[in-house]
């Protein structure tokens, strides 16, 4: 089977570097990083994803741009998507739900709840 | 023949017939005898073929019940082990929990540290320090101050969620920020949650040290909403940043000034050289 490859959007280097370490632990899986939503359609543009990972606060193009942009695009709408993001009230998960987020995951996060909701949306075990 | 003779012989042949008479009673009463016993006898074959069937029944049922005995043990023996598997089931259960929590916490404090020491230029060690302090931390409201050696105030240098120019400069060894950067000590707000936002009294303060010398502090003002109260891994972090984010910020001053001074004498020496 051909490696899953997973889009982490997110303008902290860190935050990419930990949501990465998070994702060590899958087998098959390969990283591709943007920092911000152009960046993330650039990239998409020329290379095929299973999962995009997206923070919302970011330059550029925030996360949610960038959610109604796939949902939006007849050759990216089904690719799964997770919210990583610091914004923890309910009205900001419901809204990035509407526009057809997959997942919210709120920050500081847990190595293993980002591991177990790539997992799902992956449908890997 | 004379009648004595005669008198002599009846009685004899009475005599004869009486015995014959009990001759054939004592047969007639042995005969019965006989159909008597012969019955008994299988009366008694009968009662004793009962008899084999109950001894035989109560053997079984002796076994039956030694085995039902064995089974119980067994079946005592099995619980206990369920019993047992479930407690080192949820010994690892547990034992797996921490594990992860311990490795999501040295994956954070590794990532800290290896960012803060992946670049030489000082803005971006306090872009990182800022972003590990909302991504990691959790925090919303925070400032950067650091220490100006030569007047002995500290002065706000980046901040996330207030205006720089919102934050005072404070003299060292004032109030509580000067405190905490005199002393050295962290100071954590007893209550984090009923905590009122007051920007000389912080709801934390991190002095920034190489060893005991004291360069800056963080100060917290608000934590993000999902972030109630701190964990043990935020201590850490936070011991790691005081360590760390003062030596990133420190070497990345020198190296400032050493390139400075270098492009200095670099121009003095075109000059000459020109
Ligand atoms: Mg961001």
């Amino acid at each position: 089977m051909a490696d899953k490859r997973i889009l982490i959007v997110e303008d902290s280097p860190t935050m990419r570097q930990l949501i990465a370490y998070s994702l060590k632990r899958l087998s098959g899986v390969s990283i591709v990083e943007a920092g911000d939503g152009v960046e993330a359609l650039k990239k998409m543009a020329t290379e095929t994803v299973d999962l995009i990972l997206t923070d919302i606060n970011m330059p550029i193009m925030d996360g949610l741009k960038l959610v109604s942009l796939v949902r939006g695009d007849a050759r990216l709408r089904n690719i799964p998507i997770a919210i990583i993001t610091t914004e923890g009230a309910a009205e900001d998960r419901e809204r990035a739900l509407a526009l057809g987020a997959n997942d919210y995951i709120v920050k500081p996060i847990q190595s293993g709840r980002v591991l177990a909701v790539a997992r799902e949306l992956l449908g890997i075990s | 023949m004379s009648s004595e003779e005669e008198k002599g012989l009846t009685s004899r042949a009475d005599e004869f017939l009486q015995m014959f008479k009990k001759g054939a009673e004592f047969t007639q009463e042995l005969m019965k005898e006989n159909e008597r016993l012969r019955y008994r006898i299988l009366q008694l074959e009968g009662e004793l073929q009962g008899n084999d069937i109950t001894v035989a029944m109560a053997e079984e049922n002796r076994l039956l019940a030694a085995r039902i005995e064995e089974l119980e043990q067994e079946k005592e023996e099995i619980l206990r082990r369920i019993r047992q598997i479930e407690t080192e089931n949820n010994d690892f259960a547990t034992r797996y929990v921490e594990i992860e929590e311990e490795n999501n916490n040295l994956a954070n404090l590794y990532i800290a540290s290896y960012q803060l020491h992946s670049t030489l230029d000082f803005r971006e060690v306090l872009q990182i320090i800022t972003e590990i302090i909302i991504n990691l931390i959790g925090a919303e409201e925070f400032a950067v101050m650091l220490l100006d050696e030569k007047t002995g105030f500290l002065g706000a240098v980046a901040a996330e969620g207030i205006a720089l120019e919102e934050l005072q400069k404070v003299r060292l060894g004032e109030g509580l920020i000067g405190t905490i950067a005199s002393t050295g000590e962290n100071f954590f707000a007893e209550d984090p949650e009923g905590y009122v936002r007051d920007l000389l009294s912080p709801m934390v303060c991190i002095p920034l040290k190489i060893k005991d010398h004291v360069i800056g502090v963080i100060v917290i003002y608000k934590l993000l909403l999902q972030k109630r109260s701190f964990a043990p891994v935020d201590f850490e972090l936070f011991t790691l940043l005081a360590g760390h984010a003062a030596t990133a910020i420190f070497s990345a001053k020198i190296y400032a000034d050493s390139e400075r001074r270098l492009s200095t004498m670099q121009g003095f020496i075109n000059l000459l050289t020109r």
